[in-house]
């Protein structure tokens, strides 16, 4: 039985669009295969998780991994325990999220596997058993398409590229604990640090509000905050690389080449002229909004609605106008 | 404290990427390649570690490649790295094979850190530094954007979803690094002179076969062209009907 599983993350015992996505490629893979979909989620002891609910996208069964150890993501902790499973379940595909958690995560199993990994894939398909997949390269600036030759085929798929397919069904959980010595741990997390709690990773944001350049001054983002606020809880900021090398903006934010490229619904880009490693990292948005005083600005070739004009004007009314509208709602 | 720092050289990020007409292989001609940005991070933090030793220790930089990648090393050489071994070989597109070739020669190495930028700039993987550090053996932090020696670990900033974290890790260790607050630095003349008389190997990699085969590379289909909404904030209310209306995006 040549069985797909999917790696699912949950977060305060919550699974985001990631997860479904995962679930529903892994059930999409194995139905192709004619086989089913397995899900796993390692989680710390006791929380309350509503794993069964994985099972509507698609997974028959869904593993819950249970330990003190894996409360936060410590590879150490982590390789060893996946690894195991995935030896023991003989599956033909297993689909991780490329989020930073399964970025790291995936390659480091692929190495305990002996299996080649293809990450941060855009397409995935079966065709005569194989496993093809379409992934970017030079930050989008184009396409590699692969077969993987080897079982299992270790993915990681691009969040907010694949849809959430959802229907009635509901999956058997079964609960494991490993054993896990935390003395043996060569890496010890010390301190967390979350820059804004709540607020949803740029790499995985479905509407992003980038600021460059044009935003003059690191203290009018706040004019972004703003506007990122009224869009929702999975909205984030996003910054062009000349206002993260002046120090305005953190690197995580950066989008482009020498930072996150990224695929989210909605992208509204402000301030920024649209350097190419810029365009490379955002340009499979599905719809780009550019706010840029230069009518000129190389952002525009690539928008699919644009405003010319003075941002310092056109934000304020933006946000109003948006959190009009979503009163209505 | 002595580091090997592995790394690559790629299209600069501004060139435009133009695939032949075979469809294979990606047009090199009228390209500027330079070391990957995330690997001349990790090259500057070696670097500036061992200043900051008072010059104690060795800085080597190794890469995997065909034998002009010399150019990238003698890059790494003249921004202060004291040695370079170009392990000559075809890159694929299976980076587990790549990891492979350096974990082999890596293997016995008694270096305290194995330094490798994130990703690299042309196939976007993210996954060697992973990978050799699994195959030998030592433990890896990934998405390091600084970090310090304390005695026999090194305490890690490491960048997450939303946030950061500090991470201990026991040395020997392999650190994937990202971009962090030292700017590497401009080889200046006199490192490029000192370069020169460097120590520079070459010796074929230690490749297996790619389990990954390319079909092909294709570029983005242009987006269809956009088109201005209008002017200034009186622009605005159109673009918000147009968000909701036809793009369904808000």
């Amino acid at each position: 039985m040549a069985k797909v599983l999917a790696v699912a993350e949950q977060r305060d015992g919550k699974f985001g669009s990631g997860a479904h996505e995962v679930v529903s490629v892994a059930a999409r893979l194995a139905q192709d295969l004619g086989s089913t979909a397995q899900g796993v989620v390692l989680a710390g002891t006791g929380v309350s998780l509503d794993a069964s609910s994985l099972g509507s996208f698609g997974a028959d069964k869904i593993v819950v991994i249970e330990h003190d150890a894996l409360a936060d993501y410590n590879p150490e902790a982590w390789v060893s325990t996946l690894e195991n499973l995935i030896r023991e379940g003989e599956y033909r595909v297993v689909v991780f999220s490329a989020t930073t958690l399964g970025k790291d995560l995936a390659p480091r199993i692929a190495a305990r596997l002996d299996v080649p990994l293809a990450s941060d894939v855009t397409e995935v398909d079966i065709s005569d058993g194989m496993v093809s997949v379409t992934r970017p390269v030079f930050s989008g600036k184009a396409f590699a398409h692969l077969e993987i030759d080897a079982s299992p085929a270790l993915i990681s798929i691009r969040p907010n590229v694949f849809p959430s397919v959802e229907s009635v069904a509901e999956g058997e959980v079964t609960t494991v604990t490993p054993d896990i010595n935390v003395s043996d741990l060569r890496i010890r997390v010390l301190e967390r640090e979350r820059s804004s709690d709540g607020v949803v990773d740029v790499s995985e944001a479905s509407v992003i509000v980038s600021g460059g350049r044009g935003m003059k001054a690191p203290e009018n983002w706040s004019l972004l905050e703003s506007l990122r606020e009224v869009l929702g809880a999975d909205a984030a900021l996003g910054a062009s690389r000349a206002v993260v090398d002046a120090g305005w903006r953190p690197h995580g934010e950066q989008v482009g080449q020498t930072g996150k490229t990224v695929a989210p619904s909605l992208y509204i880009a402000v301030g920024i002229s649209g350097a190419v490693q810029h365009l490379a990292g955002m340009r499979t948005a599905k719809t780009i909004v550019a706010i840029n005083r230069d009518a000129d600005a190389p952002i525009f070739g690539v928008a699919d609605y644009g405003i010319v004009g003075d941002l310092f004007e056109v934000l304020p009314r933006l946000t109003d106008e948006i959190a009009e509208l979503r009163a209505k709602d | 404290m002595n580091v090997i720092v592995c790394i690559k050289r790629v299209p600069d990020t501004e060139a435009r990427i133009r695939i032949d007409g075979s469809g294979s292989s990606i047009e090199s001609s009228g390209i500027k390649y330079d070391m990957s940005p995330y690997d001349a991070f990790a090259v500057e933090a070696a670097i500036r570690l061992k200043e900051g030793l008072q010059g104690e220790g060795d800085v080597s930089v190794m890469t995997l490649g065909d034998s002009s990648s010399g150019e990238t090393l003698r890059k790494a050489l003249a921004m202060g790295a004291d040695r370079a071994v170009l392990l000559n070989g075809e890159v694929s597109l299976d980076g587990l094979a790549t990891a492979k070739a350096l974990a082999a020669e890596l293997e016995g190495s008694e270096a305290d850190l194995f330094l490798f930028g994130i990703k690299a700039a042309d196939d976007d993987q993210q996954q060697v530094g992973q990978m050799v550090a699994v195959l030998s053996g030592r433990p890896c932090v990934s998405g390091v954007s600084s970090f310090e020696i304390d005695g026999q670990t090194a305490r890690c900033k490491r960048e997450v979803e939303g946030g950061s974290e500090i991470v201990e890790v026991d040395l020997p260790a392999v650190l994937c690094i990202t971009k962090g607050p030292n700017e590497p630095r401009l080889p200046a003349l006199k490192g490029i002179m000192a370069a020169k008389k460097k120590p520079l190997e070459e010796r074929p990699a230690q490749l297996s076969g790619s389990r990954v085969r390319l079909i092909g590379f294709s570029t983005p289909p242009p987006r269809a062209e956009g088109r201005i909404v209008g002017e200034g904030p009186d622009a605005v209310p159109e673009l918000v009907r147009i968000l909701r209306e036809d793009a369904h995006a808000i």
